[in-house]
C-alpha cells in the first residue's frame, strides 16, 4: 500500500509541474502582447508596467521566470500562501478574493454531488436489477436526455418555472449561510438540482453498467447458491463491487467542477470561482484567471490522488497492478 | 436498442442465381450493419433529425427569405415597445424578437450552422490527431508510448472549460491573438481549443486497441513479407479500428456541440454578429423572466441536436459492435 501511495504521489507531482508549465506557457509565452502589459490590466501606466515586470521577474530568461513563478506558488509571496500575486486592476491580492469565492463554488459542488448520488445510484441499481423493464427504459431515457441537456437551459427552465411562475423558490443570487440558513438553502437548491440532473444521468448509466457486470460474476452465483436472500446478495455482495468505481469518478468530477460550475454560476448569478474568472476575463485581469486555472489543476491532481487511494483500499487488486 | 441481429430481415431481395437455389449469399459488412441499424427506431429518429438540421443549416438563407428577415437585420421599430421590451412570438416573428429587435426564428436557424460546423470540424481534427498519435503510441510502445500517454493523462485531468476560458482570455489581450498572430479570437480559436481538449480521448481508445492488434498473426505475416512500419500501422491495423472510431466520433460530436454552446454562452465563443445558440441564450440573461422565447427556442434546438447525435451514436455502437458492453 505504501509503495502504491508513493508511486501515485510522484505522479501527482509530475502532473502539477506539467500543468503549471502549460498554464505558464498559455499566459506568458503564447500571447503576442508583452506579458507585463497584459497583466497590468486595461490602459496601464508605464510605471505600473515596470512594477509588473519586476514583480513577475519578466526581465529574466523564460525558464528562470517559470522557476521563480513556481517558487512563489509553492512557498508563498508577500500576500500569503499560496503565492498567487496581485490583481493590478483592483490592487488587491488575488489570494483573498479566491478564498472567499472558493467557498461558494465548493458549496455548490458538494451539495450538488450529494443530490446526484442520491438520485443517480438508486436509478442505476434499479435499472440494472430490472433490465429491459419499463422502469429501466424510462430511467435510461431520462439519462440520455439528462446527458444531452445544456446546463444553462435547464437552469433557465427551472428559474422560470419555480421562481417566475410558481413562486416556490427565490430567484438568482447567493445568501451566506451565516446570514440566514433558510434563505441560503433555498437559493442553493436550484443550482444543486441543475448539477444533480446532469450528473445523476451520467452516474445512473455508469452504475447500471457496473452493476450488470457485477451481478453476472461467479461469486454472486455462489452467494445465491448458499441460500442468501436476493436483497442480501444485492446489498452485501453486489453493491460493494458495483459502486466502488463511482468513488474514483466522484473525486475527479468534484475536482473538475471547481472549474466547470462556471456556467451554473453565471445562470444563477453566484459569486463563485467561475464567476471570478469571467469577471477577470472581462476586465482584462489576467492574474485572477491564471490563479484559478492553476488552483483548479491542483485540486484535480489532489482529489484524484485521494480517490485512487480510497479505491485501492477498497479493492486490493488495484494496488498490485 | 435491439441488439438481437435479425438475420434475413435486413437483406434486400438478393439476386440469387436460379440454377443454384441453395447458394448462400454472403453479406457485406455494410449489409450486416444496415440490417441491424434499421431495426433501431431511436437511432433512425436521431439520423432523421440530423438530416433535417443539416438541411436547415444549408438552406438557412431560404428560411430568411421566406420570413423576409435577415439574421442580423434590426426591427426595433416594429418589435420593441416603449419600455424597450421586444415582442414575443407573432405571425411574422415566429420565435419573437430579441433585445436588439432581431428575428429569433431566423437566428435560431442560422445558429445550426455554427453548432454543426464547430461540432463536426473540431471532432474531425480531434479524430485525425487522436488516431495518428494513438496508432503510433500503441504500435511502437516504449518511451514514445509513455510520453504520449502521459500527455493524454494530463490533458484529460484538467478542468477543460476553465483552461479554455484561460486560453481565450490570454489570446484576447491584443488583436494579434496568440502564437504570433496565427490564433485569433473567433471561430477558429474555438475549434482549435475544442479539438485540443478532445483528441486525448480518441488517442486512448486507439492506443489500447492497437496494443492488442499488433500482436495478431496478420501483423506478423505482413511484417514477415517485409512491410514497413508505416504500412502496417495504417494499412493493416487502422482498417480494423474503423468501427470503434466511427462510434466514438459520433458520440464526440454532441459533446463538442455543447462545448461550443457553453463557450459562446460565456461570451468567449464566436463573435457577436454570428448567430449561435449559446450566445443567444446569454443575451436573454438580464431579463430572462420576461423574454422567455429568447432562451427557450435556441436551448430547445440545442437539446434536440445533442440528443439526436447521442441517439445516433448509441445506435451505431449497437449496430457496429453488438457484443460491446453497454454502459
Amino acid at each position: 500500500m505504501t509503495r502504491y501511495i508513493i508511486r501515485r504521489l510522484m505522479y501527482v507531482i509530475l502532473v502539477v509541474f506539467a500543468v503549471t508549465a502549460v498554464a505558464y506557457t498559455i499566459f506568458f509565452v503564447l500571447p503576442s502582447t508583452d506579458p507585463a502589459v497584459a497583466f497590468a490590466g486595461r490602459n496601464p501606466t508605464p510605471e505600473l508596467v515596470q512594477e509588473v515586470r519586476e514583480q513577475l521577474n519578466l526581465d529574466e530568461p523564460v525558464p528562470v521566470q517559470y522557476a521563480l513563478y513556481v517558487k512563489r506558488l509553492v512557498t508563498g509571496d508577500e500576500y500569503g500562501w499560496p503565492g498567487l500575486g496581485l490583481s493590478y486592476n483592483t490592487r488587491s491580492p488575488v489570494r483573498d478574493e479566491i478564498i472567499n469565492r472558493a467557498s461558494v463554488t465548493l458549496q455548490i459542488a458538494i451539495g450538488g454531488a450529494i443530490l446526484w448520488l442520491l438520485i443517480g445510484i438508486p436509478i442505476g441499481v434499479i435499472s440494472a436489477l430490472k433490465q429491459r423493464s419499463l422502469a429501466d427504459r424510462l430511467a435510461m431515457g431520462f439519462a440520455l436526455v439528462g446527458v444531452s441537456a445544456p446546463v444553462f437551459w435547464l437552469g433557465l427552465v427551472m428559474l422560470y418555472v419555480f421562481w417566475e411562475k410558481l413562486g416556490w423558490l427565490p430567484g438568482t443570487g447567493y445568501v451566506p449561510f451565516a446570514e440566514s440558513p433558510k434563505e441560503w438553502f433555498l437559493h442553493m437548491l436550484m443550482p444543486w438540482m441543475v448539477l444533480a440532473l446532469l450528473f445523476a444521468a451520467i452516474y445512473a448509466r455508469i452504475v447500471r453498467g457496473n452493476m450488470i457486470d457485477t451481478m453476472g460474476e461467479d461469486y454472486i452465483r455462489t452467494a445465491r447458491a448458499k441460500g442468501l436472500s436476493e436483497s442480501r446478495v444485492v446489498t452485501r455482495h453486489g453493491l460493494r463491487a458495483g459502486l466502488s468505481p463511482v468513488i474514483t469518478l466522484l473525486g475527479i468530477d468534484l475536482a473538475l467542477l471547481v472549474g466547470n460550475t462556471v456556467v451554473t454560476e453565471t445562470v444563477f448569478n453566484m459569486p463563485g470561482l467561475g464567476n471570478y474568472v469571467l469577471v477577470s476575463t472581462d476586465s482584462g485581469d489576467l492574474p485572477g484567471v491564471l490563479a484559478v486555472v492553476v488552483l483548479a489543476a491542483f485540486a484535480v491532481a489532489f482529489l484524484s490522488l485521494v480517490s485512487d487511494i480510497i479505491y485501492a483500499y477498497l479493492d486490493p487488486r488495484v494496488r498490485y497492478r | 436498442m435491439s441488439t438481437a441481429a435479425p438475420d434475413a430481415a435486413g437483406l434486400p431481395d438478393a439476386p440469387t442465381p436460379v440454377s443454384d437455389a441453395h447458394a448462400i449469399v454472403g453479406k457485406t459488412p455494410w449489409q450486416l450493419f444496415w440490417g441491424r441499424f434499421r431495426q433501431d427506431r431511436f437511432a433512425l429518429a436521431g439520423l432523421g433529425i440530423i438530416i433535417l438540421l443539416v438541411l436547415m443549416a444549408v438552406f438557412a438563407p431560404l428560411f430568411a427569405a421566406l420570413v423576409g428577415h435577415g439574421p442580423n437585420e434590426l426591427f426595433q421599430r416594429e418589435t420593441t415597445d416603449i419600455f424597450g421590451i421586444p415582442e414575443g412570438p407573432t405571425s411574422s416573428f415566429w420565435f419573437g424578437a430579441d433585445n436588439n429587435g432581431r428575428d429569433v426564428f431566423v437566428r435560431t436557424i442560422y445558429g445550426t450552422r455554427v453548432s454543426l460546423m464547430v461540432g463536426v470540424l473540431a471532432t474531425a481534427i480531434a479524430v485525425v490527431v487522436g488516431v495518428v498519435l494513438g496508432v503510433i503510441a500503441g504500435y511502437f510502445g516504449g518511451w514514445i508510448d509513455t510520453v504520449i500517454s502521459r500527455i493524454t493523462d494530463i490533458i484529460l485531468s484538467v478542468p477543460l472549460l476553465l483552461f479554455a476560458i484561460g486560453i481565450v482570455a490570454a489570446c484576447s489581450t491584443s488583436k494579434e491573438g496568440c502564437l504570433y498572430g496565427t490564433l485569433k479570437p473567433g471561430l477558429s480559436l474555438v475549434i482549435v481549443i475544442i479539438s485540443l481538449f478532445t483528441w486525448p480521448y480518441v488517442t486512448r481508445l486507439v492506443r489500447s486497441n492497437t496494443l492488442s492488434l499488433r500482436e495478431r498473426e496478420f501483423v506478423e505475416a505482413s511484417r514477415s513479407l517485409g512491410a514497413s512500419d508505416l504500412r502496417i500501422m495504417f494499412k493493416e491495423i487502422l482498417p480494423n479500428l474503423v468501427s470503434p472510431i466511427i462510434v466514438y466520433a459520433s458520440l464526440l460530436i454532441p459533446s463538442n456541440i455543447l462545448f461550443e454552446a457553453y463557450l459562446s454562452f460565456l461570451g468567449l465563443g464566436v463573435p457577436d454578429d454570428t448567430p449561435s445558440w449559446g450566445s443567444m441564450v446569454s443575451d436573454s440573461l438580464q431579463n430572462f423572466d420576461v423574454v422567455w422565447w429568447l432562451w427557450l427556442f435556441p436551448g430547445l434546438f440545442l437539446l434536440v441536436s445533442v440528443l439526436a447525435f447521442n441517439l445516433l451514436g448509441d445506435g451505431l455502437r449497437d449496430a457496429l459492435d453488438p457484443r460491446a458492453n453497454r454502459s
